[in-house]
């Protein structure tokens, strides 16, 4: 297959980049996306250019470090897969194909195609944990759990934290992301004790770095490669309500924990 | 906490938007009801009885204030909204726009931004008429409602712009009403299915309830 590929060229952080047009041939179908890349950059290599910079890791859709918002979709057009899952068979014989990075305030790129994601480990850092304290390992059974819960949490705990929710989303909201790291750890017990301040935080910490607000739209859970729903974020806005309006004033000489 | 609207959080201006969307929501089956009084063949009895009780019942007055509010919350917290939404994305794509989303949904504040001009329209035909700060028409009293609507309806050019606001009513509508409830937090697998079928059929009913005065006048007088 042959194809015309339009990719976002940045040199840093800081210097202005540009749309460049590259002309790759006698690609096989079965290649995968980043496998195309790796085929460009070894030919740009080759001519003593320098290889365009993405992000990867895994290549098997569980780490979430790939990114690429190709033809108008984060992780391309095909549903439920990453970048690194995506196959050129998706596209057409001489097809363009343009590949821009992940556009957000909070994700600024960094080279070429890569964007730095640390905002959401910072909002991770913000509470998106449990605090464990060390100790014996629990029986198994000593907490019950209903399995629909298990299930639902399950379900947002797929999320693989990439950021095609923010890319995808109209207005760069990362309630998705937020709203699965919430809702896993919210529907389970081990979760619930902290899950007013974790809302509370969470949502804090997203929002000073500049996300922008959700309304409704959709995109995020049409383009996840794990298919986290929206229902995740009411389930958040419930959370954050509820923590909003029911939670206590703070006890000043509380010690541990948050 | 600042009282400021600007530091709320982000979830917060969407819950007060949308709650202030919903009383705007309901307040339009009022108004839909009052209107369509016109319709009736009584020389405007019914209607000049309606508007009077809204206008002097002093329970009313009160919920003038509310209206009032929810409007200027509705509409702040609506702009301010978009334009931290504009700010989040300072470089665009240059393809974008492909994700499969709810259509209305991507143009809530142009459809928004239509209403409200329409709103100024009819607070300068009515309201500010009402007040004494907009003269009436000319031989017109000014608290003559039913004959100022009737003047209205009776040019080709108002119907016509009223009826294509009805539209944009309705984009906006059709998106709000379900969207409200998610913003709430209600979203629930046995409710939401008829909240949704709920928020359509009111985006369809209320606006063509209102379209059916213009249209009455534009195609059957
Ligand atoms: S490289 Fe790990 S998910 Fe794509």
């Amino acid at each position: 297959m042959n194809f015309t590929l339009k990719i976002w060229r940045q040199k840093n952080a800081k210097a202005k980049g540009k749309f460049v047009t590259y002309k790759l041939n006698d690609i096989s179908s079965n290649c995968s996306f980043l496998e195309m890349l790796d085929i460009l950059n070894e030919q740009l290599v080759l001519k003593g250019d320098e290889p365009v910079a993405f992000d990867h890791d895994c290549r098997e859709g569980i780490c979430g470090t790939c990114s690429l918002y190709i033809n108008g979709h984060p992780h391309g057009p095909d549903t439920a897969v990453t970048t690194c899952q995506l196959h050129m068979r998706k596209f057409r014989d001489g097809d363009t194909i343009v590949v821009e990075p992940w556009r957000a305030k909070p994700f600024p790129v960094i080279k070429d195609l890569i964007v730095n994601r640390n905002a959401f480990d910072q909002i991770i850092q913000a509470g998106g944990f449990i605090s464990v304290n060390t100790g014996g390992i629990p029986d198994a059974n000593a907490i019950l759990i209903p399995k629909e819960d298990a299930d639902y949490s399950m379900d947002a705990a797929a999320c693989i934290g990439c950021g095609a929710c923010v890319a995808a989303c109209k207005n760069a909201s990362a309630m998705l992301f937020v709203a699965a790291k919430v809702s896993h750890l919210a529907l389970l017990p081990q979760g619930k004790a902290e899950a007013s301040d974790r809302v509370q935080a969470m949502v804090r910490k997203m929002d000073e770095l500049g996300f922008g607000n959700c309304t409704n739209t959709g995109a995020c859970e049409a383009e996840c490669p794990k298919q986290i729903s929206i229902t995740n974020i009411a389930r958040m806005n419930r959370e954050f309500l509820g923590a909003k309006v029911g939670s206590q004033k703070k006890r000043v000489s509380s010690g541990g924990g948050f | 906490m600042s009282s400021l609207a600007l530091f709320y959080s982000s979830i917060t201006k969407k819950i007060i938007l949308a709650l202030a969307g919903l009383f705007l929501i309901t307040f339009l089956l009022v108004h839909l009801g009052i209107n369509l009084l016109l319709l009736l063949n009584d020389g405007g009895a019914l209607y000049m009885t309606a508007v009077g009780f809204m206008t002097t019942n002093p329970l009313i007055k009160i919920m003038e204030v509310f209206l009032f509010g929810g409007f200027a919350i509705h509409i702040i917290l609506g702009i301010i909204v978009q334009v931290y939404n504009w700010m989040a994305r300072p470089v665009r794509y240059k393809v974008e726009g492909y994700s499969h989303t709810s259509f209305f949904s991507k143009y809530m504040i142009h459809t928004g931004a239509i209403i409200f001009v329409f709103l100024m329209i009819h607070f300068n035909n009515f309201y500010f008429v009402k007040l004494g700060w907009v003269a009436p028409p000319a031989g017109l009293e000014k608290e003559d409602f039913y004959q100022m609507a009737i003047l209205l309806f009776s040019s080709r050019f108002y119907s016509i712009i009223y009826l294509i606001l009805m539209l944009f009513l309705a984009f906006h509508l059709n998106h709000a009403f379900q969207s409200a409830f998610q913003t709430l937090g209600l979203s629930h697998t046995k409710y939401t299915p008829f909240i949704k079928f709920a928020g359509t059929a009111y985006s369809i009913i209320v606006p063509l309830g209102f379209a059916c005065i213009p249209a009455y006048y534009l195609f059957l007088k």
